[in-house]
């Protein structure tokens, strides 16, 4: 049994979710080989092989897999994967779309999002924005699952010595190409990785107050996320959004400012360590969940908050 | 263009799912069923393409059971002109759903195909990925914006740290996300009209697919349920507590 983990990278270094995914995979047990597919990615399949647990790594490096198009990454990944008992790769939006690209390629049913590993075959995964756990078993030869990183704890991105491999395979579609990009440049830590989340919602009002989550958040080296209502009013950029159709966050705590708590919110960030929620209604859902809940007027309590840490 | 609109009919947004006592899935009876989300946008954004004069003719099409014939209704109101409807009682996989729709594709051969990123109930985000596996399409998944120039397509990708743009060849596969559009409410004469409008009835058998699968649900749990904490009457309650209490300050 070996385990095919497909690295999330942006052309300089591993992105944290994969040390999560290979995590997982070390749960269901044989060796883990790691495919880094890109162009000039000699620097980040030395990263790739300092990974612990890591046995090999593949390199697919050619103009083809630049930008992970799926049409050209798929088939490559469905090549390689067939000797595979497993093909992991972490549940970011990368991964969501080339996975189950090679999951149809195998003629395999893909199970998506696992938060845990039963046995080799036997996975657990949120259903419902999370108000449902099912527990799924797979039959197929190649197991395709996409990880959710909170359910696992990374491994240690140093201390391992994989070997280096050069795979020759290129598929070039043909049929899409990369236009351009526009990725959001912040200092503050990425949202899935950061160990302290400020979250803001509606009650936020504008944009414009988020600079106090901002000026608290440096305060604590947090990342700052928002709840999909905020995006939908336009304060902020979707890629800020927490929640079932956001992103996954797990900090060891998290402050929800101007938050309800829709259960499509909760989805998002309900396995949290700490919660605490500040809010003016004291009958919002968000209470039901927070550790600690302070009903106060938001734009009293962030300035005060943010001067007494 | 012909552009074919996929559609699931899931529990409504609104409703908070029970598991069943048994553990084998979560109670659906009477419980209000609705479009999924996802699957309202997608519905939006081909109607929106044929008031560009970009599309000529909308499909609508849904794999699920006979009461799905409601939601396509629906997206007919909504200004899709004719509808599919492949009949199955039992509970696909994404799989399934895309060998199903790849058939529908063969058939009908659209120009684009527009779905839902995820379904609200399965959270899957795989049958857009899948069909573009199958028919080989380029695909634009949680796409924010469509343009359609010639015989090519610029879609912007939400993703991670922001937002992508790729260019496809037609025919080819888009999966919606939030963003892409605000979807309108059917009009009462336009709910009238749409009962006119055709809707035909498939079943697997009748297009020669076979809907096995290789993964089996086992049990569905609720999850571990979080308790309520306390309430701190002040800031400096908070820190005090966030300091001493729960040390992660």
């Amino acid at each position: 049994m070996t385990v095919l983990v497909i690295a999330e990278h942006d052309g300089a270094g591993i992105a944290s979710a994969t040390l999560n995914t290979v995590a997982a995979a070390g749960k269901m047990g044989g060796d883990i080989h790691l495919l880094v597919a890109g162009q000039g990615v000699a620097a980040v399949a030395q990263a790739a092989a300092q990974i612990t647990g890591v046995a090999k790594v593949l390199v697919a490096d050619n103009a083809a897999y630049a930008h992970q198009l799926p049409e050209n990454v798929a088939p490559l990944v469905a090549e390689l994967g067939t000797g595979y008992s497993h093909i992991l790769a972490a549940a970011t939006s990368n991964g969501k779309n080339i996975l189950p690209r090679v999951a149809a390629a195998l003629d395999v049913d893909q199970i998506s999002e696992i938060i845990s590993v039963v046995s080799a075959d036997t996975f657990t995964r949120p259903i419902y924005a999370g108000n449902a756990i099912a527990t799924v078993q797979s039959t197929a030869p190649v197991k395709v699952i996409t990880v959710r990183a909170t359910g696992f704890d990374p491994v240690a991105a140093q201390g391992g010595s994989a070997a280096v491999e050069a795979v020759a395979a290129v598929h070039d579609a043909g049929t899409s190409s990369f236009v351009g990009e526009e990725l959001a440049k912040s200092d503050r830590p990425e949202l899935t990785a950061a160990k302290v989340v400020v979250s803001g919602g509606r009650g936020m009002q504008n944009g414009d107050n988020f600079k106090y989550l901002y000026a608290l958040a440096d305060k604590l080296g947090a990342g700052v996320g928002a709840s999909r209502a905020a995006v939908d009013a336009g304060f902020v950029p979707n890629d800020m959004q927490v929640g079932q159709t956001g992103k996954i966050v797990a900090p060891q705590l998290y402050i929800a400012v101007g938050i309800s708590g829709a259960i499509q919110h909760l989805a998002g960030m309900k396995d949290a360590k700490v919660i605490v929620a500040i809010n003016k209604d004291e009958e919002a859902p968000i209470f039901q969940v927070a550790d600690y809940g302070l009903v106060a007027d938001l734009f009293e309590a962030v300035p005060e908050l943010e001067q007494a840490v | 263009m012909k552009v074919l609109a996929c559609i699931k009919r899931v529990v409504d947004y609104n409703v908070k799912v029970r598991v069943k006592a048994d553990n084998s899935g979560v109670d659906l009876a009477n419980v209000k069923m609705s479009m999924n989300p996802f699957c309202e946008i997608a519905v939006e954004e081909a109607v929106r393409l044929k008031e560009e004069g970009v599309a000529t003719e909308i499909v609508v099409v849904s794999i699920g059971p006979t009461t799905a014939q409601e939601q396509l209704r629906t997206a007919l109101a909504l200004g899709a002109d004719r509808a599919i409807l492949v009949e199955s009682a039992e509970d696909l996989t994404s799989l399934a759903v895309a060998k199903l729709l790849k058939a529908v594709v063969d058939k009908e051969q659209p120009q684009l195909v527009i779905l839902g990123k995820q379904a609200i109930d399965s959270d899957n985000n795989q049958t857009g990925q899948m069909l573009a596996a199958l028919t080989g399409f380029g695909q634009g998944t949680f796409a924010s914006k469509v343009e359609v120039a010639g015989d090519k397509v610029a879609v912007t990708r939400e993703v991670d740290g922001g937002a992508q743009t790729v260019s496809l060849s037609l025919p080819a596969i888009i999966t919606t996300d939030l963003r892409l559009n605000e979807p309108r409410y059917a009009s009462l004469p336009n709910i009238m009209k749409a009962k006119k409008k055709p809707l035909e009835v498939l079943t697997p058998d009748a297009l020669g697919v076979s809907t096995a699968s290789t993964n089996k649900t086992l049990k569905v749990e609720a999850p571990a349920a979080r308790s309520a904490g306390i309430k701190v009457k002040s800031v400096a309650e908070l820190v005090e507590k966030l300091k001493n209490e729960a040390k992660v300050i």
